[in-house]
Parts: structure tokens; C-alpha cells; sequence
């Protein structure tokens, strides 16, 4: 009976290679329609430039990094990976409403660590994240997924640094996890 | 004849609104086979979880074999497709720092925002995590210019540095997929017969 209860509280997951077979003919059909693949971070970089480009116009406009995606017609913000983004968004309250996991605000974490150290994680996380995926022309996204699904060199470079970087750190970070 | 909008067959109105409608099928994809915890996603370095392989891998596969055979039967031009250019040495140390976020963080962008519409405070923070590091890149990026652009070898596909078709590439991306699909299988039994800190 105990078993039984604990099973009833498995989170309703699609199986994973229905998803993925999903997603390899979302990421063809964007390919057919658009001639590129699928982004993520792009958005965040849209963000950031039009945030130093209100704040400090003159900055952003002479700036090397900056002055690359300000253009005089339109805001960064009109961008396909922003709409592409609030389309993630989006999608992602459909599905957790449909499969019932939307809830209050919460934080996920290890029970061996506190929600503390889950955020204070997370932020540095995001950063490294953040920082890493300019370098890399992409995230796990846009890079690894969509680049090497198109045989790019470079995509499937940053999906083995990525993912055997993870790998060989993960034992460290082992208490965040397990 | 794809790409339908290299090629101009579909007036430039409709990109954001196409650009709104794949979003959407992503963002319901990742949530609804898990990635909106990063728990689940974290799993994937620990041996408890391996649906990040599972979609990721299926993924790939699939849309590269679905171009070649656009390609075969002639509905898509794939000189047109954007390969993503390479550099070597601002590629390697990017993925590097985005491996060891990935292992803090639990999450990468596009599965954040899937969590942060579920409800998670920590993908809200990693999200800020992200805005700030883009924002010290770009300010630093006077002092990383020479890293960012250097090492530079043009849009080249896996198939021109090892000189073989792409055909041989799909077929053998296929084959390393069906032997992770299988060993990650057998890790995963195990692991999760031992394991009491997560819940399945």
C-alpha cells in the first residue's frame, strides 16, 4: 500500500524519447522555415543590451560588444529569439497547467542542503552560464543542440566541453544534488 | 523549396509570430518531459536521471537525419541553413564555464524559463545569474576581444574536419546514441536502487 501511494506522486512526465523524437522535428521544422535552429540565452543578451542602451546610451553606443545589436530602427528587444523566448515561457505554463505543476513560488533543492545555499547556487550558476554562452556563440540551445543537429564544428565542440565539463566537476558539487 | 524564409516565401510580417509559435512548442516540449526541475536535469551528472541524454540525444538525431533527407529529396537548399561558426579556444573555455554553471545551477536558459512558469524561486535567480553574466561579458569584452575572435575557422561542418559526408556523420551520431541509450539504461537501474535523497 505504501509503495503504492509514493508511486501516485510521480510527477506525470512525458516518456523521453517521445519528447525528444518531438523535439528533433520542432528543431527540423524551424530549420525548414527559418534556415536556423533554436536559441535560448540570445534573449537574456537582448535584455542586458537594451537595459546598458536606456541606462547609459552613450556607453552601449561606442561599446564594442554593445553597439553590435543596437540598430537605429528598432529596439534590441525586437528580436526572433526574444519572441522565440516568451514562446518557452509560454509553452511552459501550458504544459504545467496541463499536467498540474504549476504552484506558489517554490525552491527545488537537495534535502542535505538549505533553500540558502540552493539560490546562492543558482545565482553563481547563472553567471558562469551567462558569461560562458557569449563565449560560446550559444548555449546548450542554440550551440550544442541546434548547431551540431546542422553539423556544425563549433556546435558539437560546446556539447562535449559542456556536458564532459560537467562531468568531471560533478563529483565537487556532489551534496547540491545528492 | 525550404528554408521557407531565406528564401522569401513567407512575407517578413509573420517571423515574430512564428518566432511566438516555436517557442511555445519548446517551451511545452522541455516542461512537460521534465526540464523545468533542475533536479531531473542534474540527474544527468549523477547517474540517477538521464532524460537530458534521452531528449537531447533522440533530438539530434532525429532533426539530422530528418535534413539530410530534405536535403535528398530536394525540399531544402542546406547551404542556405546558418552553420554556427567556430572558434576554437573562446568555444572551448565558454563551455567550460557553461558546464560548470550547468553543475551549480541545475539549469541552462531555455529549461529556466520553463521552471520560473512553473513556479521556481531558483530559476528565477539563475535567470538574474544570467542578465548579470552577459552583463560583465559585455563589459569586459575589450579585454576579451582577441579571445572572442581569435582561433576563427569560418562556418565549418563536422563533416569538412574530418573529411567524410555528412550520411556517415548521422549514421554514426545514430549508432553512439543507441550505445549511451543502453549503458545510461543499465547505470540508471542501479544508481536508483541506492539512491534515497531523490524521489522518482
Amino acid at each position: 500500500m505504501d509503495t503504492k501511494s509514493i508511486d501516485k506522486k510521480i510527477p506525470k512526465y512525458i516518456n523521453p524519447y517521445f519528447g525528444g523524437v518531438l523535439l528533433g522535428i520542432l528543431l527540423l521544422v524551424t530549420f525548414y522555415i527559418t534556415g536556423r535552429g533554436l536559441g535560448a540565452s540570445g534573449a537574456v543578451k537582448s535584455a542586458v543590451v537594451t537595459t546598458v542602451e536606456k541606462v547609459a546610451p552613450q556607453h552601449a553606443e561606442t561599446h564594442d560588444f554593445y553597439s553590435k545589436f543596437i540598430s537605429a530602427d528598432h529596439s534590441p528587444m525586437f528580436n526572433w529569439l526574444v519572441f522565440e523566448s516568451i514562446g518557452i515561457f509560454i509553452g511552459g505554463i501550458l504544459s504545467g497547467v496541463l499536467f498540474g505543476r504549476i504552484k506558489k513560488l517554490r525552491i527545488e533543492h537537495s534535502p542535505k542542503i538549505t533553500g540558502k545555499t540552493r539560490l546562492i547556487a543558482a545565482g553563481i550558476g547563472g553567471i558562469l552560464f551567462g558569461f560562458g554562452s557569449q563565449l560560446g556563440r550559444g548555449c546548450s540551445s542554440g550551440a550544442a543542440l541546434s548547431g551540431t543537429a546542422s553539423m556544425s564544428f563549433g556546435g558539437l565542440l560546446v556539447m562535449i566541453f559542456l556536458f564532459g565539463t560537467g562531468y568531471v566537476l560533478a563529483y565537487f558539487f556532489r551534496k547540491l544534488w545528492i | 523549396m525550404g528554408p521557407l524564409i531565406p528564401l522569401g516565401q513567407i512575407a517578413t510580417g509573420w517571423d515574430f509570430v512564428i518566432a511566438l509559435l516555436i517557442g511555445i512548442a519548446f517551451g511545452f516540449i522541455l516542461e512537460s518531459t521534465g526540464f523545468s526541475s533542475s533536479r531531473n536535469i542534474a540527474g544527468v551528472f549523477y547517474g540517477y536521471n538521464f532524460v537530458v541524454l534521452r531528449v537531447f540525444f533522440t533530438a539530434v538525431i532525429v532533426a539530422m537525419i530528418g535534413l539530410q533527407y530534405f536535403d535528398y529529396m530536394g525540399w531544402i537548399d542546406l547551404n542556405l541553413i546558418y552553420i554556427l561558426p567556430t572558434y576554437v579556444n573562446s568555444m572551448i573555455i565558454g563551455s567550460v564555464l557553461m558546464g560548470l554553471g550547468f553543475v551549480l545551477g541545475g539549469f541552462c536558459p531555455g529549461t529556466s524559463y520553463t521552471a520560473i512558469a512553473i513556479g521556481k524561486l531558483d530559476a528565477i535567480v539563475f535567470t538574474a545569474g544570467l542578465f548579470l553574466g552577459i552583463f560583465m561579458f559585455s563589459e569586459l569584452f575589450p579585454l576579451l576581444e582577441n579571445l572572442y575572435y581569435g582561433e576563427s575557422l569560418g562556418n565549418v561542418t563536422i563533416s569538412e574536419i574530418l573529411g567524410v559526408s555528412n550520411g556517415l556523420i548521422t549514421f554514426l551520431f545514430v549508432i553512439v546514441a543507441l550505445i549511451a541509450f543502453y549503458v545510461t539504461w543499465l547505470i540508471e537501474k542501479r544508481v536508483r536502487n541506492r539512491i534515497t535523497e531523490y524521489k522518482f
